[in-house]
């Protein structure tokens, strides 16, 4: 992000992914769409980043710009390397290879993810033999044991059953079983909980959890809800308006969020122990219109610390992993200490 | 099951062992089965539960917007299905509704100051359009908007916007009863609280009584004075929020309560995980009590017959044979 010195790009060094200056633009007939705005991010081996935003913050559309999955009309700039190799303008040829044997994708909607003329095994086992040199037995063999691994229940069964035949939760982990079947570096998840009903939903990241321990599988996590992010991640990149606006530790973003964004967005987000006559915390205004993006904070018309320093475009206090891109951050002993 | 009734006030609503039946290629699906409350005017009710429960169903069997298939759902104290086509028209002055998806539920083509007009169109013809656009106005006003937004299209607001539209469309004839069927779930959780809060200062004001239809108990805890919790047709329990979400006596409901996330990254990480399967189908519900095979405490009994709603404590009733040695035990 803007200005500060980093110390000799250590961080890039040990990064699994590494992106840096990455933009998303989309052409419509009203003009250019700027969805994505400069975002700098690595993620280490075997770490859980959650990606949070609300609709429109160009959280997903970051995703599918690293692995060439933009509608026809979406552009990526910048530069976004896994293991050192360069994703922006890499050949389809060459992305066809990183989707599913490098990042594995879980979508929120497994129905359309999902071929639904094929057996849920078939579709594993394909995924498996499509990055890999492996005879039929084999791959049957291994995508048996991915749908084991993801504790389908009767997997044997579901291996020979359709899409439409499972719950929504059982197509998840078949989802699931199929993005981890070549055994990704990464593992993108986006929104994969939100269409699933709450006690489907945990079950899912109690999944996540225990697969993350046991394959080691770094996991990018987009979610709009706070919630899902605090069990599972290490680290939360907030995005607002195209733009990560802040990055920390996930135990220091909930106890002392820095972003006057994130403080609302936490303070908004529906608990069971707020009292139950207080009215409930409210963000001011409406979300950012895309099309309409000036060069100062994106979130200053909806923000109670903005004056008229927040015009310009405000600076990145802190480094790459955890830091606070604010005019006016909330916590700044923390900051200073 | 009168368990269910609020001793306080006269019901404005009383919903009498309603069932509702849906005809499918593969026979019928019973969406709401055996339901039974009573609604007192100006309270707010929260219905729970995931998809599939029938919660929106019954919500609208309360408006009769579909046919309830048994039992009978009492309106000021007239059977609903007794009501003429005119009268319904007519008692659909009191009886609104607000639905989920905010751009899809308003005519694209219409502006939002036709939108929010029609109701007093249809319903206060006797209106002069000065009257009606000053009553729209002042309407926008009420739901936050500008009164200036009356020409503008459906499309050129945000869904939260959207949202406030809808409501002032439910809220302009000052109905006795709005029904909100999952009111906030598409927007934006820094805009879900703005609604919220409108929908309560309106109730306030107004003493509309509430139905609210959500598969976030979050938001239902700050909503509702009652709340009603359904399980593949079935209520479950019901019970003032005070108890419901202090004391849960339900195992679903309990279950439910556990799977929400915690926004505190230390809890969320200790939490034990839920081992609770999932829905079964409601082509073949289980026998006896529907959520046993989700259920830790579940007994043979429990596949036997289905377990009563019963009077549990004042105002709370449970439909599980077992509550009294689960609450037992939770002490």
């Amino acid at each position: 992000m803007t200005a500060l010195p980093l110390p000799a790009d250590r961080a890039s060094n040990d990064a699994l992914l590494a992106v840096r200056g990455l933009s998303v633009r989309f052409a419509t007939p009203e003009g250019d769409v700027l969805a994505v705005n400069r975002v700098d991010f690595d993620l280490a081996r075997g770490e859980c980043l959650g990606i949070v935003g609300e609709s429109g913050s160009g959280k997903s559309q970051l995703v599918l710009a690293l692995v060439g999955l933009l509608s026809a009309n979406g552009r990526a700039e910048g530069s976004a390397q896994l293991r050192g190799a360069e994703l922006v303008g890499a050949s389809e040829r060459d992305l066809r290879d990183v989707r599913g044997a490098r990042i594995g994708f879980v979508f929120q909607d497994p129905m359309t993810a999902l071929a639904p003329h094929l057996r849920i095994g078939d579709q594993v086992a394909e995924t498996i033999r499509a990055h890999e040199r492996v005879d039929r037995a084999a791959a049957r063999t291994r995508a048996l044991a991915m749908l084991e691994r993801v504790r389908m229940p009767d997997a044997e069964l579901r291996y020979r059953q359709y899409p439409h035949e499972l719950s929504g939760g059982l197509r998840q982990r078949a989802m699931i079983a199929i993005a981890l079947a070549a055994g990704p570096d990464v593992l993108v998840a986006d929104e994969p909980t939100t269409a699933l009903d709450v006690t489907v939903q945990r079950q899912i990241l109690d999944l996540f959890a225990e697969l993350r321990a046991s394959l080691g599988t770094a996991l990018v996590l987009i979610t709009h809800d706070l919630g899902v992010v605090a069990g599972l991640c290490d680290r939360v990149a907030v995005m607002y308006a195209g733009r990560i606006v802040e990055t920390a530790r996930v135990d220091a973003l909930f106890a002392t969020p820095r972003h006057p964004y994130t403080a609302a967005l936490l303070a908004a987000s529906p608990t069971l122990d707020v009292p139950l006559d207080a009215p409930m915390a409210v963000v001011p205004g409406q979300p950012p219109d895309p099309r309409r993006r000036g060069a100062g904070c994106a979130f200053r018309p909806r923000c109670a610390r903005a004056d008229a320093s927040c015009a310009s475009p405000p600076p990145w206090h802190g480094d790459r992993a955890d830091g606070v891109e604010c005019v006016h951050p909330c916590g700044v002993e923390r900051l200073r200490r | 099951m009168s368990t269910a009734s609020h001793p306080a006030r006269e019901p404005l609503l009383r919903v009498a062992g309603v069932s509702v039946d849906y005809p499918t290629a593969r026979g019928p699906l019973r969406a709401v089965d055996d339901v039974s409350f009573e609604l007192a005017p100006g309270e707010s009710l929260g219905i729970v539960g995931e998809s599939g429960c029938g919660k929106s169903t019954l919500g609208r069997a309360l408006l009769r917007l579909v046919p309830a298939s048994a039992g009978r759902v009492t309106w000021l104290g007239r059977d609903l299905a007794t009501y003429g086509a005119r009268e319904l028209r007519a008692a659909r002055r009191d009886l609104q509704i607000v639905f989920q998806d905010p751009l899809a539920s308003l005519d694209p083509r219409m502006t939002i100051g036709e939108s929010i007009a029609e109701p007093l169109q249809v319903h206060e013809p006797a209106l002069s359009a000065a009257q009606r656009e000053s009553r729209v106005a002042e309407m926008l006003l009420a739901v936050g908007l500008d009164p200036a937004f009356t020409k503008r299209y459906p499309h050129e607001f945000s869904g939260g916007q959207c949202q406030r539209v809808g409501i002032a469309r439910a809220m302009i004839l000052r109905p006795k009863l709005v029904v909100c069927d999952e009111p906030v779930s598409a927007l934006d959780v820094s805009v879900q609280g703005q609604v919220v809060n409108l929908l309560l200062d309106l109730q306030r004001a107004h003493g509309t009584a509430l139905v609210f239809i959500s598969h976030n108990l979050a938001v239902v805890r700050r909503v509702c004075e009652r709340v009603l919790v359904m399980y593949l047709g079935r209520v479950m329990e019901l019970a003032p929020r005070t108890e419901l979400f202090v004391a849960p006596r339900h195992p679903y409901t309990q279950l439910l309560l556990e799977s929400v996330p915690v926004a505190d990254p230390v809890a969320a990480r200790t939490r034990a995980p839920v081992q609770a399967g999932e829905v079964a189908s409601p082509f073949a519900p289980p026998s006896g009590c529907v959520f046993r095979t989700r259920c830790r405490h579940a007994l043979p009994a429990c596949a036997e017959g289905r377990p009563p709603l019963e009077l549990a404590d004042s105002g709370h009733s449970v439909a599980c044979l077992r509550w009294r040695e689960i609450a037992t035990a939770a002490r």
